[in-house]
């Protein structure tokens, strides 16, 4: 079995697949479509509990833990949003929970989506990343 | 004399250096004008000009700085009180917005005149600015709020309103335009009927002054609440319009320097009316740069700027209307120049971003005034509101780009 990708390397092939685009709207298409592929979280997480208050849009994030490492699984009602937490799962899901904790996960503004949303400044996704810590930190304690 | 001009969207446009400016590459098309209004230049450099030539405390200075900066200063109080009709500039109160003046009245009007079992009237439609300074200081009186319902297209139930007015209801606190659907409030009917049971009205005119022509001895409204951001001038300024009467009877709200006579350990007597309100050196600059703010709107006429945003309106329904599953809130006849709408389907917020990424500036989410969108049974809108430096081409790029967008989202 190959071994697992560092946060750091799946933050870089990210970043190099968005490279390829060249247009505002290309990168936005492949986010879109990363939001609709994201594996449907099942609606009994659904839930207050899992949500994470933003200020337009909800997100709910559903952590579980194995050996070491957690798994994360979300969605969101807005399509663009789904995307972003399609990315964090793929870059955070079966980490480390104190890699996950020490990430400083820069690669949201590299691959320039050029919105407030997609700045880790912004509410919404600030708040998706700290759910995601915390709940890493909590597993790991 | 103005109203008899022709219209010219060109020239206005030239007044509003921001309007010139690209977003994401693109000419800036700015629909999110009931958050807050660009500024003209005359605005900009009337700050710019108190700060550079004679920035001064005002009211106690023996200076000449002094004297000038309290006469713009005192200035903007008369050319507001022209502006929204009072009879005295002692009822024209400088606050810091909207949301400080309902605080004012809610903190000290409130604590002075509601009793355990009092209650007060607010709408569905309320900001939450209308909602929880009554929540605040209803928890400490003991009374309680009631809200008067709507329609499925914001329109506020009349005979509902009728029947909730009663012996114990002190105030009709009330949007006088909605926020999020640009409706407009039957508020002279409400004011009248609120009258006839000695209950007392204060308006929430922070999307109406800007459209509406307004005068508050006609309206008789006992109070009225507006922000100077919304109609061309500063954030961080607003005024309270309170009856004579009232405001003298009321309670100081925040105690300092300004509002007193004369302080000693023992005792302090308050100031007049208006001072008794504005304690602590108040936001000079920016009052006296709403007086420009005000003259620009004089100087362009009110309801000619209202008569062109009609046209945008009109237009912009008209061509909102034929993108499928689109659906406008608030379509009713009598409203400001508003859109707010929803489609089948797509999340206001994945819009926003899309529309942004091709420069354009609208509004999404709950607006504050989330009891609405609960009762709408939505999470949000899209809103989409229109000034007099909007023009026809700018809507076309707005429709064509939500076409673009839910080509993406499809």
């Amino acid at each position: 079995m190959a071994e697992t990708k560092s946060i750091t390397e799946l933050e870089q092939v990210l970043i190099d697949d968005f490279s390829l685009f060249d247009t505002w709207e290309e990168k936005y298409e492949y986010l879109i479509d990363l939001g609709k592929k994201l594996a449907p979280l099942d609606t009994s997480y659904k839930t207050e509990e899992y949500k994470i208050k933003g200020c337009q849009s909800s997100v709910w994030i559903h952590s579980t833990y194995k050996d070491g490492c957690v798994y994360f699984e979300g969605d969101s009602d807005a399509i663009i949003v789904k995307g972003l937490v399609s990315l964090m799962i793929m870059v955070l899901s079966g980490q480390k929970t104190k890699d996950i904790v020490d990430a400083p996960l820069e690669f949201i503004n590299a691959i320039g989506l050029n919105s407030h949303l997609a700045q880790t400044r912004s509410n919404g996704l600030r708040s998706m990343i700290k759910q995601m810590k915390l709940d890493s930190a909590a597993w790991g304690s | 004399m103005i109203d008899h001009i022709p219209f010219d969207v060109e020239q206005l446009r030239e007044l509003f250096p921001i309007l010139k400016r690209k977003v994401k590459g693109k000419d800036l098309v700015y629909f999110d004008n009931a958050a807050t209004s660009q500024k003209p230049q005359s605005v900009v450099e009337a700050i710019s000009n108190y700060y550079s030539t004679y920035n001064a405390n005002i009211h106690r200075g023996l200076h000449t700085l002094a004297d000038e900066a309290t006469a713009a200063y005192e200035e903007t109080r008369q050319t507001v009180k022209q502006f929204i009709g009072a009879s005295s500039h002692e009822e024209i109160i400088f606050t810091k917005g909207t949301t400080d003046g309902i605080n004012l009245v809610a903190s000290s009007w409130g604590r002075a005149n509601l009793n355990h079992g009092d209650e007060i009237i607010i709408s569905t439609l309320e900001h939450h600015s209308n909602i929880v300074p009554w929540q605040m200081i209803a928890e400490e009186r003991g009374a309680s709020i009631k809200i008067i319902p709507i329609d499925d297209n914001g329109v506020l139930d009349m005979t509902a309103f009728k029947k909730l007015l009663n012996a114990k209801t002190k105030l009709v606190s009330i949007i006088h335009v909605s926020n999020a659907l640009g409706v407009i409030n039957p508020v002279e009917e409400i004011i009248s009927l609120a009258h006839h049971n000695c209950t007392l009205v204060m308006l929430d005119g922070a999307q109406s002054v800007v459209h509406l022509d307004i005068d508050v001895q006609k309206l008789d409204c006992d109070f009225m609440v507006f922000s100077g951001h919304k109609i061309y001038g500063p954030t961080g300024v607003g005024v309270l319009y309170g009856k004579k009467v009232l405001l003298e009877a009321m309670p100081p709200y925040q105690g300092g320097g300004e509002m007193i006579k004369e302080v000693t350990f023992e005792k302090t007597t308050y100031n007049e009316l208006p001072f008794k309100f504005e304690a602590g050196t108040p936001n000079i600059a920016d009052v006296i740069a709403l007086k420009t703010a005000i003259d620009f709107i004089n100087q362009q006429g009110k309801s000619r700027m209202s008569a062109y945003e009609e046209t945008l309106l009109v237009y912009a329904t008209d061509k909102l209307k034929s993108i499928e599953g689109l659906k406008i809130i608030g379509d009713v006849p009598n409203k400001v120049s508003v859109i707010s709408f929803i489609i089948d389907g797509v999340h206001p917020q994945d819009l926003a971003i899309l529309l942004d990424n091709q420069g354009i500036a609208v509004r999404t989410g709950h607006h504050c005034a989330q009891p609405l969108m609960k009762r709408l049974g939505i999470v949000g809108t899209t809103r989409a509101s229109f000034a007099p430096y909007n023009t026809i081409a700018e809507i076309d790029i707005l429709v064509s780009a939500l076409h673009k967008a839910l080509k993406m989202l499809k």
